[in-house]
């Protein structure tokens, strides 16, 4: 486990526990709203995984975009988006982030530099791309950090991606979040290398495997990609392995994997470890179940919010498909 | 109908691939959020010379040469978009859509809706369709109609140097994604272009031929042999009206209505295959608007359902010709409602 970064005070250090126990309190809270049949669709739960995007979140400054994917509330959460306009839409309320249009898997938050959640596998490695060389364009300094999954690692528009990212010396930092499982395939027989890092090689950038189950190993190793890419010398992969404990969604429940190899995560829970970690450091027992008391309460509050705002009125589905435009005669796009 | 006169009166003629560059030039200049991308766009200018100058005018940051990877800097273009730039991504042959389709379809389109209308895509994808030379079946076709049905795209298809520049500059304005089609061999077609800004709207139909027996409805090489056949057709007295619709979606029906309720008939126009073209789409639409006013069946000449072929011969049996279009107009002249 890397060490707390020099001069890294408590606060900031409470604060990374407090944001991985709103991921466990928000997708555990999902998981069963979506069993009470308030959710519709699906729910793919992060569970397990919260070190990696907090981590990497943890290394960017305001001006830093990030895109996602259906696995996405992690990477939402940790961006520092709203539980209960997150909530509001994933149980399909106007108030929520995209007005109950988007749901789960397309969180989109653009107040928060979160460019959107994308819910076709390795669809926004491309995205990133364009959109960090329109920020340079724009004269911004901002990176754009693209996380990813390990089945998103073998579709062909990430080779395109990453090859484009770096002929474009383009701001990005790709994140791979190795979770072991696509779907039901391991990660073992979709692919004939043991580190998905090592195809940054192929591209001409840095590959680096962290451990995504220590969030401050993500940060460490994500501030440094930032730092390259912000500077001009273009993007790095980095693959968080990591696992995700629940199953692939809250409607595909099916699970194959060994109930020994789950145990063999659990035991490296990347909160569990964190708390452990801090309280290694002298932080009182009495304050970590504060922390995750508190990150509940936050959840429920968002909940009992998202639950009591209006549903989207009939009407409101024909809204939204194309932008008011100048250029187009009036009232033909609506 | 006003601005393409004055258009006439104008003494400047351009081809339509001078017409695009002098879009992207003008634009390029006007916002320096436009960029272009695609491949030997730069140094080369394009393989039809439609990004000539542009490097020199406006660095390789702005104009990019990429690699042969369709899908990536389609991708790439609907991320600079969402940031608030305004990319237009150039398809080598248009063809080639078919790499990107998960981008243009999943991304560029629905990524507006999606969010609620809280992100614009101002996005433009553009590139020839090379039917008619022999190119064979995977750089020829005309895929038009798969755009149309893809809620959140627009779909421009010119057929004239003047619709191409007015078009164009529109399209990159617009904050919505455009799908904007051009007949290779319509580029070295020589038409009036004002040296004046202008822009063409989009939505709004051109009648390139007005006229009382017929209603045809065409878009960008169908304009062409519909003009052809009712100049032909002028000779017996029988005057045709041609409807250019420059954007397929929006379409413009109140102009299309409005003349079949003039005419009574109508033929559509389209290099497209026929099984789930665009002409049956036009066709349905007048039905649902107008359908008192046909008084005879409407009539489609579209492309027939098979790849394009290679061979001259074959080629020429498949797409639409001029006489095709003249019997098309000739059945619907003819035919009486039982």
């Amino acid at each position: 486990m890397a060490a707390p970064a020099a001069g890294a005070d408590v606060a900031t250090l409470e604060e990374l526990l407090l944001q991985m126990w709103r991921i466990r309190a928000f997708e555990t809270r999902a998981m069963q709203l979506f069993e009470e049949k308030l959710i519709r669709g699906s729910v793919h739960p992060y569970i397990g995984m919260e070190a990696v995007a907090v981590g990497a979140c943890a290394a960017l400054g305001p001006q830093d975009y990030i895109t996602s994917t259906h696995r996405g509330h992690g990477h939402c959460i940790a961006k520092g988006l709203e539980l209960r306009l997150m909530m509001a839409e994933i149980l399909g309320r106007e108030a929520g982030y995209c007005r109950g249009k988007g749901g789960s898997m397309h969180i989109t938050a653009m107040d928060h530099n979160m460019l959107g959640a994308d819910a076709i596998v390795a669809g926004s490695t491309a995205i990133a791309v364009g959109a960090a060389h329109g920020l340079r364009l724009k004269g911004e300094d901002g990176v754009v950090l693209c996380f990813f999954g390990d089945g998103a690692s073998n579709q062909g528009l990430l080779h395109e991606a990453a090859n484009l990212a770096a002929v474009l010396d383009a701001p990005v930092v790709y994140v791979c979040e190795n979770n072991q499982w696509a779907i039901s395939t391991p990660v073992a027989t979709a692919t004939r290398i043991s580190d998905i890092a090592d195809r940054a090689a192929g591209y001409g950038f840095p590959g680096v495997v962290a451990d995504g189950n220590d969030v401050l190993e993500m940060r460490e190793v994500t501030a440094e990609a930032v730092a390259r890419a912000r500077a001009g010398e273009g993007p790095t992969l980095i693959e968080a392995k990591s696992y995700r404990i629940t199953p692939h969604s809250a409607a595909t429940q099916t699970d194959l994997r060994d109930p020994a190899e789950l145990d063999e995560w659990r035991a490296r829970d990347p909160i569990l470890r964190f708390a452990r970690r801090l309280a290694d450091d002298g932080t009182p027992a009495s304050r970590l179940e504060e922390l995750e008391a508190q990150a509940k309460a936050e959840v429920d509050a968002a909940v009992e919010w998202a639950l009591e705002s209006p549903r989207p009125e009939p009407g409101q589905e024909i809204e939204d498909v194309y932008a008011p435009s100048e250029w187009t005669a009036p009232g033909r796009l609506s | 109908m006003d601005s393409a006169r004055e258009a006439l009166l104008s003494e400047r003629e351009l081809t339509m691939s001078e017409a695009l560059n002098e879009a992207l030039h003008e634009e390029m200049r006007r916002d320096e959020k436009v960029l272009v991308i695609g491949e030997d766009i730069a140094g080369m200018g394009g393989l039809f010379q439609v990004t000539a100058g542009l490097l020199e005018q406006f660095g390789a940051r702005r104009v990019i040469d990429s690699p042969i990877s369709e899908a990536g800097i389609a991708g790439a273009g609907v991320g600079a978009a969402i940031v608030g730039c305004r990319p237009v991504v150039e398809l080598q042959i248009s063809d080639f859509v078919t790499l990107t389709m998960d981008q243009v379809v999943n991304h560029a389109a629905k990524w507006r809706y999606m969010s609620g209308g809280r992100v614009s895509v101002p996005f433009v994808i553009r590139g020839p369709i090379s039917n008619g030379i022999g190119m064979a079946a995977q750089h020829s076709q005309s895929l038009e109609a798969w755009f149309v049905h893809a809620p959140g795209l627009i779909v421009a298809m010119p057929s004239t140097p003047y619709d191409a520049k007015g078009l164009l500059k529109s399209a990159i304005r617009e904050p919505n994604p455009v799908v904007f089609l051009e007949k290779r061999l319509l580029y070295s077609r020589r038409g009036p272009v004002p040296a004046e800004e202008y822009t063409v709207p989009i939505g709004v139909a051109d009648v390139k031929r007005a006229g009382r027996d017929a209603t045809v409805v065409a878009y960008a090489q169908g304009v062409h042999l519909a003009l052809q056949a009712a100049r032909q057709l002028a000779r017996d007295e029988v005057e045709v009206e041609v409807i250019d619709v420059r954007t397929l979606k929006p379409l413009d029906l109140e102009t299309i209505a409005e003349s079949v309720r003039r005419t009574g008939r109508l033929v559509v126009v389209s290099e497209g295959a026929r099984a789930g073209g665009f002409a049956s789409e036009v066709v349905a639409r007048v039905v649902d608007e107008a359908w008192d006013a046909l008084r005879t069946a409407p009539v489609r000449v579209t492309a027939k359902d098979t790849p394009i072929p290679y061979a001259a011969a074959l080629e020429r049996e498949v797409l639409p010709q001029v006489e095709d279009v003249l019997a098309g107009i000739k059945e619907v002249l003819e035919e009486v409602h039982a």
